[in-house]
């Protein structure tokens, strides 16, 4: 593979240096900048918020920086099984929400009559902000667990749906003459026709619900005390005014968010490898 | 019979038999705001099992909604179309169409496009039968060696021959072309031409195709069909091409009736037009 790459550069284990170089070096300066000023500000008081080196002078917050595995029962565990709570709940919920959007697209794409029906209804739906949903589910379901669940659910659910019902109705007439020439059965139209053609759309939706299923799981997580998860680790430090763990916790978040990001986009270029 | 030719067509005595298909007083209106757009009117036409008819006309002459009277992806709204005597209704593998885009699925091979058509309409037949016969009609269109590529990987050539073999492994009553070579450079063309002129003869297939390409329908048509301009475009004149099968470009290019046949399609197609 290094043998194919005309490359003017240094070559180590197959690697290009001088391209790693040139690609690694503009953000490594962009971050230590950002991280720098950062710093700058809080020592000089301007903002209260604390620097970023307080991840490792700040006791409690060196400790959870580096034992992220440490378990004292209750809610008072590493900042690994605060994540990992998180990431079930998503796991769990938008599970449920591609069965339900898938579904539910697929017959909504299929169906003019439903799709005319339930249109207005879900476009109104999709506006409503995670936060929103809160109380809402609160109140339906009682409990912090599966109110925590529903507001998943309900934010992840409508960006698959609605792609999927768009890749169904977008399914070129091209395809849809053959099937009527060949008078192809139901079952063969879904899954040789219809399903691969919508495919795209579907991970599209797919892909922007994962990312707002975990946005969703923090706002789900703050308000719902008592819970193991990362939303309401950064609540209760917030609380106690630990704003430190809050600074580590969001490096946790962010670093997870693009992770599934770029997972999800590993998952498309492997099913849709050839089309 | 039941059909009435309003215009004296050339006679073929040879078939006596009822016709295959018969496009009966045939009229398709597309209503649109500006009042109802009249494609093609009171088109009457019978095609017999064994014949190769061609299509001929201007772009927008209504040419392909009458095929799509015959396919059944349009319905007339005056007249019928009628196959055996029974009255066409809707799309079927019996009159399996070949379209201008191709129409494979991108996420299938080559093989298991025409898989798809072979077994939906027979999925009766056994596997090894089925195998068998999409081999057998893409080994015959040349692609034996690229079964297995799926469509973006082939060019618009072989796609198209993709798609023929699809058609023709159905066996279809009559097997419908929508300009079927429109897309394809001069040479792939010709070839393509040869290869439909062989697979026909060799099936023995009945063939409607619409084309504007006057030299493609004199090596491959038994009769030419020249549609007047629309709206509310009709037959104008139908030509029997007389060369002998199997037909051979230059040969039949030598023969004076050739340019004779020619020169009255032109004549038809462009003659009667004061502004080009």
């Amino acid at each position: 593979m290094s043998a194919s790459l005309p490359s003017k550069g240094t070559m180590f284990a197959g690697v290009n240096i001088t391209k790693l170089w040139k690609d690694l070096l503009p953000p490594t300066i962009a971050i230590t900048l950002f991280l720098l000023i950062w710093e700058g500000l809080s020592q000089s008081k301007v903002t209260l918020l604390p620097g970023p080196s307080s991840l490792f002078t700040d006791e409690r917050t060196r400790t959870l920086l580096f034992f992220p595995f440490y378990d004292r029962g209750g809610i008072d565990k590493g900042m690994f099984w605060q994540t990992l709570a998180s990431l079930q709940r998503v796991a769990i919920s938008y599970t449920l929400a591609a069965i339900v959007g898938i579904g539910t697209g697929i017959a909504i794409g299929t169906t003019p009559l439903l799709s005319k029906a339930l249109d207005p209804l879900f476009l109104f739906l999709r506006t409503v902000p995670p936060l929103a949903w809160v109380p809402i589910s609160l109140a339906a379901l009682n409990k912090n667990e599966p109110a925590a669940l529903f507001v998943i659910f309900i934010t992840a659910v409508w960006p698959i749906l609605i792609n999927t019902a768009v890749g169904v109705r977008e399914i070129p007439d091209d395809y849809n003459n053959v099937a009527k020439v060949i008078q192809v059965s139901k079952q063969k139209y879904f899954f040789k026709i219809l399903l691969p053609s919508a495919l795209p759309y579907i991970f599209t939706g797919l892909r922007v619900a994962i990312s707002l299923s975990w946005l969703a799981i923090i706002a789900a997580e703050i308000v719902m005390s008592g819970i193991v998860g990362i939303g309401f680790f950064i609540w209760e430090a917030y609380q106690n005014n630990y704003i430190s763990e809050v600074v580590l916790a969001l490096v946790y978040i962010g670093m997870v968010g693009l992770l599934l990001d770029k997972f999800m986009e590993w998952l498309q270029a492997q099913i849709m490898k050839g089309q | 019979m039941v059909a009435t030719q309003t215009k004296p067509l050339p006679t073929t005595s040879s078939r006596s038999t009822t016709p295959l298909i018969e496009i009966d007083n045939v009229t398709k209106i597309y209503p649109s705001t500006a009042g109802d757009n009249v494609v093609i009117k009171d088109i009457s036409l019978e095609i017999h099992a064994g014949e190769f008819v061609c299509v001929i006309g201007h772009s927008g002459c209504g040419k392909s909604t009458m095929l799509n009277t015959v396919s059944g992806f349009a319905v007339p709204d005056k007249g019928e179309v009628r196959k055996n005597g029974q009255k066409v209704t809707g799309p079927g593998p019996d009159r399996m169409t070949v379209f201008q885009s191709y129409s494979l699925m991108p996420w299938l091979s080559a093989y298991e496009n025409v898989y798809l058509a072979l077994d939906s309409v027979h999925p009766t037949k056994s596997k090894a039968d089925k195998d068998h016969i999409v081999r057998e009609h893409l080994t015959m269109v040349g692609l034996g060696e690229a079964m297995e590529k799926k469509p973006p990987q082939l060019s618009g050539g072989m796609r198209q021959r993709v798609a023929i073999a699809r058609a023709f492994c159905l066996y279809p009553e009559i097997l419908i072309l929508d300009e079927p070579f429109g897309a394809l450079d001069a040479i792939t063309k010709e070839e393509m031409q040869e290869e439909v002129a062989n697979i026909v003869a060799n099936h023995d297939a009945t063939v409607l195709m619409v084309t504007h390409d006057v030299d493609e329908c004199l090596f491959l048509a038994d009769r030419l069909v020249m549609m007047t301009n629309g709206p509310g475009a009709t037959i104008g004149e139908i030509l029997e091409i007389p060369f002998p099968r199997p037909r051979d470009r230059s040969q039949i290019m030598e023969d004076p009736r050739y340019y004779d046949l020619r020169n009255r399609a032109l004549d038809f197609l462009y003659g009667g037009l004061e502004i080009e």
